[in-house]
């Protein structure tokens, strides 16, 4: 396949940016796209005129949640229920000019070229997506609390989430509800994290404005293009939990 | 190397001889330089230089036997007491019984006071199952953790991309689970090369770990009473795996994950992401703190810390192609070992044998597929060499291939654990009959794993279970693919994005690939390396899983260490520390550290060469596989160090990294990976070439028995080679450790 | 958002039901139009109250849109914003300053004059006059077109809000997929029903 790349270049974070346009020959539809890019990169690297691509990626089998590439218009590219490394050549045809941009957000401050700084996930995260209990081992038998399956199965599906940021960067309000409403559901439907399912989800909700992400307006647009298919369920979970918290608290 | 305590004279002036106790204890690494390690010890009284009375000779020979007897108590004594910069390797496993060692140990150590902990700082590298838990557990415990990963964040550690699951001795199943069976098949399972006492406290904690992730919330797969589930495994006979579908790395990380986020929220843990450590800092013989590189500003910044804990993972991806992440390295673990740790039985690697197979040149990474898909699919080649030549011209489909005409080669060959031999044995022989001919794909690198037969026994049962119609064969098929989706929908949707095609409908096409590394650091019984103050664990270390790892228990391995067992026996060496106040960066021998790491950058970036990084660790990967691989000879070890060095020496000429040092530069980031690599590939193919028998995942072709299995040489190789750096791999000090088994037979592995 | 919205479309539904009587009877949409014209809760309580609503709704909604387009500074190149949700669900801002632009030209033909009547010139009651103020409106075919335009994209705007305001305020059991279908019928019917009576009462006066 031949293909014209439009890939946003930035050198570092102060610096203003631009789409530049690469041309790429003998592209193989087996490839996955980091893949791809790793060719182009090879190329810019034996031409030496300019440094190379620089993108965030590590597992490449779409569980790690490091790559992050805005593609065509879509949060990794135009395939469902994938990362930007499980996204393979084939899905693309010959001639095709693909636009590669980084996930944008204010949230996520672009550190070079399509590499962003997602720090406010974690720091999300340390504001109470925990249960709060010791790492001691003086814990109570694993088996001495039965968990309805359904509940453990509704948990374990919000627990899948990679916090790669597709949500934000999918929402046309850069909005986190999705990530924030996956890990506060995944503790609220089990008996471990109910006990201190009000604070946390009142931290989270605080920690989530504070970082500057935008409001949802329940587009829908995080759902379709999670790479783990995390449910918008969540996110009504999330606003009544959030909604009972404030009323009581 | 034997070390003892010899006796020299020498002549005085007076017609006496002075008698010196002289004990060599090896080299020591000073300073980055080699340095033989002597203690001599003057007696108090002398011999008569030229005896001439009986008298005169009747003292001599008491003085003389004096001094051996004295010799002899001092090298009890210094056998005991020589610290870990001698060479003599001591892996202090506590006195007792098995089951008790651990029990014992803990309540015997030391400890340090809550007020006293808050003076003291740990540095952790690496946030994967072993560096977040430690993280979080060390954190708890109220020392002040600094912590460090090279990724974007601490959940992007490669543990996350584990998929089938987590061993631990529960016997929720009641199928005769215990403490000894996980013990003595992990022991099995790794060929008799793993030291017991580790082994045992490994099985001894594994409970405890599902107790602590159950009340963390990771939502482990229960069944329909509420209760949890569990499946099994290769290599063992029993159900003990706990899973979370096909995410239970994953799960079990984000559980670490989140109780590291408390402690980062309470402040006691320090967040480093986006860094990586480029040296340690030893002074005085301790380990006391590490440079790192900020890998978004280029900065080279000094941490100290009264220890230092190493939980960077594995070194597969000296392979170049493997099933780990691109980033996974081997430097934290091969700085430390340039600076006095020894590594650790660096060849003992895992081939795992269910990977999706190699598709082109353009391939950066392999994936994984499970093992617990073994549990239900069934792995075959065709039986005639011309249907496997159909397959690979396109003109027949698996599907289409009578069962008489299938070889179900692991049935055939190991009828007691059939598709569940251990990984090492499973991988061998799909390379046998690869090998043979009998791949089928266009590389002819692949064989099937095939679960139509399970998705009809599901279905039929499901069928049962809701009272419809067993032997309407749509039905059946359609409700089985729903039970198996249930089991290993994710994996299966994994694979039809790469491959491109149906599992449902068509089996799988797999192949063996890299992905463990049970070599590594070497560490005693409390996971202290030979620096001391400087510690190894989870993939990081050596010390469980012998030569060969059993699957669902690197998570283990990994979480036992950093919940349950280094934040004890860290205390035990922190307790002399409380009165060493902070350390500070500006000492000597951070500057020089610092200096050190600056200087070896700047040399990389300045080489205008030709090549870029990858095209170093391609090569480094082909000589890998092909001379160090699944099976492995004496002269092709010997090309592939010869091959590896020629390499480095290439590499440090002609390689092309462009970009600057003070910026964001993956290039640069990767060269200095990469270099390790080189220097790593070396050792390990020493390390294969020394090891002269078969064992686990190392398979020497001159060590094999009539029917090409492996055949283990107890009388000799019986040991842990724990090497020592010197000047170049290849020139590394051998050491042996001793493996003693008291609770169990050693005999010959057999899943016949 | 979500709770002032729910609480305009009660008012929406109850506004339709009334406008909707005057398609069969004069007498009954007369008499309504009064009691609701006069009944001092309904005028001095619920009307300020939803006047509150409006506002609430609308100042709310802008500045949402405002936090919600500064959230993303640097924005993309190229979006496929179609991809992955409804033109209705990411236009609420544009369908809702129709309606407000629609509310004004309302106020304007109905409200304003009748406050007029009311409370500035003291009129004397009259419970008869209603139905052919109204009717007398629905005359001008460019006002009607402008209100059935404007209709079209209230039910845009109803599409997506009424539904989306369930799930704002955690609505999430096994109704909820009822809901969502009873929603759509709502958006849907609602807005061509005011679009009927306009229509209605237009072909009625040619």
């Amino acid at each position: 396949m031949n293909l014209t790349l439009k890939i946003w270049r930035q050198r570092n974070s102060n610096s203003k940016g631009e789409m530049k346009t690469y041309k790429m020959s003998n592209v193989s539809p087996d490839m996955s796209f980091l893949e791809m890019i790793d060719v182009l990169n090879s190329k810019i690297i034996s031409e030496g005129k300019e440094d190379p691509v620089a993108f965030d990626h590590d597992c490449r089998e779409g569980i790690c949640g490091m790559c992050s590439m805005f593609i065509n218009g879509q949060a990794h590219g135009p395939d469902r229920l994938v990362t930007t490394c499980q996204l393979h050549m084939r899905k693309f045809k010959d001639g095709d000019t693909i636009v590669v941009e980084p996930f944008r957000a204010n949230a996520f401050p672009v550190i070079k070229d399509l590499v962003v700084d997602r720090s406010a996930f974690d720091r999300i995260q340390q504001a109470g997506g925990f249960v709060s209990v010791n790492t001691s081992g003086n814990t109570q038998d694993a088996n001495s609390i039965p968990i309805e399956k359904n509940d453990a199965d509704k948990s374990f599906d919000a627990a899948t989430c990679i916090g790669c940021g597709a949500c934000v960067a999918s929402c046309k309000n850069a909005s986190a509800m999705l990530f924030v409403s996956a890990k506060v559901s995944q503790y609220a439907l089990l008996p471990q994290g109910k006990v201190e399912s009000k604070q946390r989800v009142l931290n989270m909700v605080k920690q989530m404005d504070d970082e500057g992400f935008g409001n949802c307006t329940n587009t829908g647009a995080c759902e379709v293009e999670c790479p783990k298919g995390i449910s918008l369920k969540n996110i009504a979970r999330m606003n009544s939990e959030y909604m009972a918290s404030t009323l009581k608290s | 190397m034997k070390k003892t305590v010899k006796i020299r004279y020498r002549p005085n002036s007076n017609g006496t001889s002075s008698i010196r106790l002289n004990f060599f204890s090896g080299y020591e690494i000073a300073n980055g330089k080699r340095k033989a390690k002597r203690l001599i010890k003057t007696l108090p009284f002398h011999l008569i230089t030229d005896p001439k009375t009986k008298d005169e000779k009747n003292q001599n020979e008491l003085n003389i036997k004096k001094a051996k007897l004295l010799a002899k108590e001092w090298e009890k004594n210094l056998y005991k007491k020589t610290n870990n910069n001698g060479l003599i390797i001591d892996p202090k496993i506590p006195k007792g019984n098995l089951s008790e060692k651990w029990i014992n140990h803990k309540s015997k150590i030391n400890l340090v006071s809550p007020a006293n902990k808050r003076q003291i700082d740990v540095i952790v590298v690496g946030t994967g199952l072993a560096g977040a838990s430690a993280s979080a557990t060390l954190a708890e415990l109220g020392y002040n953790v600094k912590t460090f990963c090279f990724q974007d964040s601490p959940r992007r550690a490669h543990s996350i991309a584990a998929q089938g699951g987590i061993n631990a001795a529960k016997n929720y199943q009641g199928d005769g689970d215990s403490i000894h069976r996980l013990f003595y098949d992990t022991i099995k399972g790794g060929d008799y090369r793993s030291r017991e006492a580790n082994v045992y406290r490994l099985a001894e904690v594994s409970g405890n770990i599902i107790d602590q992730c159950v009340a963390q919330g990771v939502p482990f797969a229960r069944d329909y009473g509420g209760l949890l589930d569990n499946r099994s495994f290769g290599g063992v006979l029993v159900s003990r795996t706990f899973y979370a579908k096909g995410q239970t790395g994953q799960q079990l990380l984000l559980g670490a994950y989140s109780a590291m986020n408390r402690q980062i929220g309470r402040g006691k843990i320090k967040m480093y992401n986006r860094h990586e450590m480029m040296d340690i800092v030893v002074i005085d013989g301790k380990a006391r703190g590490i440079i790192t590189r900020n890998l978004v500003t280029g900065e080279i910044n000094r941490h100290s810390s009264h220890a230092v804990v190493i939980a960077s993972g594995g070194y597969g991806n000296v392979f170049y192609l493997s099933t780990n992440a691109m980033g996974s390295n081997v430097s934290a673990s091969w700085k430390i070992h340039k600076r006095g740790a020894l590594f650790a039985n660096p060849c003992f690697t895992q081939i795992h044998p269910t990977c999706i197979p190699v598709s082109g040149d353009h391939q950066s990474k392999l994936t994984l597929m499970s093992e617990s898909l073994r549990n239900d699919g069934r792995i075959w080649v065709p039986k005639k060499l011309h249907d496997v030549k159909m397959i690979r011209e396109g003109k027949l489909s698996p599907t289409q291939i009578a069962e008489k005409d299938r070889d179900y080669y692991l049935e055939r060959r190991y009828p007691a654990f059939g598709n569940l031999v251990p990984r090492d044995v499973a991988s061998r022989a799909a390379k046998e009959r690869c090998d043979a001919g009998y791949g089928v794909n266009k590389t002819g690198e692949a064989v099937y794993l095939d679960f139509s037969s399970s998705i009809e026994r599901y279905g039929k049962e499901r069928a049962l279970v809701l009272g419809l119609d067993e032997n309407d064969t749509s039905l059946v098929m359609n409700l089985g693919k729903q039970v198996v989706k249930a089991k290993y929908g994710n994996l299966f949707q994994m694979y039809e994005k790469i491959v491109d095609q149906n599992p449902y409908e068509t089996p799988m096409m797999i192949y063996p690939a890299v992905h463990y590394t049970m070599g590594g650091v070497w560490v005693d019984y409390n996971l202290m390396t030979t620096i001391p103050g400087c510690y190894a664990i989870g993939e990081a270390n050596f010390s469980d899983h012998g030569a060969n790892r059993l699957g669902a228990s690197a998570l283990m391995q990994g979480l036992a260490d950093g919940y349950f067992v280094l934040p004890y026996t860290i205390g035990d060496y922190l307790s002399d520390d409380i009165r060493t106040g902070p350390i500070s960066v500006d000492r000597p021998e951070f500057e020089k550290a610092e200096k050190y790491v600056r200087e070896s950058l700047e040399n990389l970036i300045n080489k205008k060469g030709k090549n870029p990084v990858d095209f170093y660790h391609k090569k480094l990967g082909k000589i890998m596989w092909n001379k160090c691989g699944m099976s492995r000879n004496k002269n092709e070890l010997k090309e592939a160090i010869s091959e590896i060095k020629n390499l480095r020496e290439d590499f440090h000429k002609n390689v092309k990294i462009p970009g600057k040092l003070n910026e964001f530069n993956e290039e640069l980031s990767k060269a200095t990976r990469v270099s390790d690599f080189l220097e790593l590939g070396e050792l390990f193919a020493k390390d294969a070439l020394e090891r002269e028998e078969s064992c686990g995942g190392h398979f020497r072709e001159e060590h094999q028995t009539k029917e090409g299995e492996a055949l283990r040489n107890d009388k000799d190789y019986k040991y842990v080679s724990a090497w020592e750096f010197n000047k170049e791999p290849r020139k590394s000090v051998l050491h042996k450790e001793k493996l003693e088994y008291e609770e169990i037979e050693v005999k010959t592995r057999s899943y016949k | 958002m979500a709770i002032s919205g729910l609480f305009l479309i009660l008012f929406l539904f109850q506004h339709f039901t009334i406008n909707l009587t005057s398609v069969f009877s004069e007498k009954v949409f007369n008499s309504i139009s009064h009691f609701m014209g006069n009944n001092p809760i309904v005028q001095f309580i619920l009307q300020p109250i939803l006047i509150f609503g409006v506002v609430f709704h609308f100042v709310m909604g802008m500045v949402l849109d405002y936090q919600n387009r500064k959230s993303r500074s640097v924005k993309y190149y190229y979006v496929k914003g179609s991809s992955n949700s409804s033109w209705m669900s990411r236009n609420m801002i544009l369908s809702g300053i129709v309606v407000l632009l629609f509310m004004f030209l309302h106020f304007y033909d109905f409200w304003v004059p009748e406050m007029n009547y009311k409370y500035v010139q003291f009129n004397p009651l009259d419970p008869d006059r209603y139905y052919h103020e109204m009717t007398h409106k629905f005359e001008n075919p460019i006002r009607v077109s402008i209100y059935s335009f404007s209709f079209l994209f209230l039910g845009l705007h109803l599409l997506h809000g009424f539904n989306s305001s369930f799930q704002s305020v955690g609505v999430n059991n096994k109704y909820i997929l009822s809901i969502r279908g009873l929603t759509k019928l709502f958006a849907i019917g609602v807005p061509l029903g005011f679009v009927f009576i306009a229509l209605f009462h237009f072909t009625n006066s040619i």
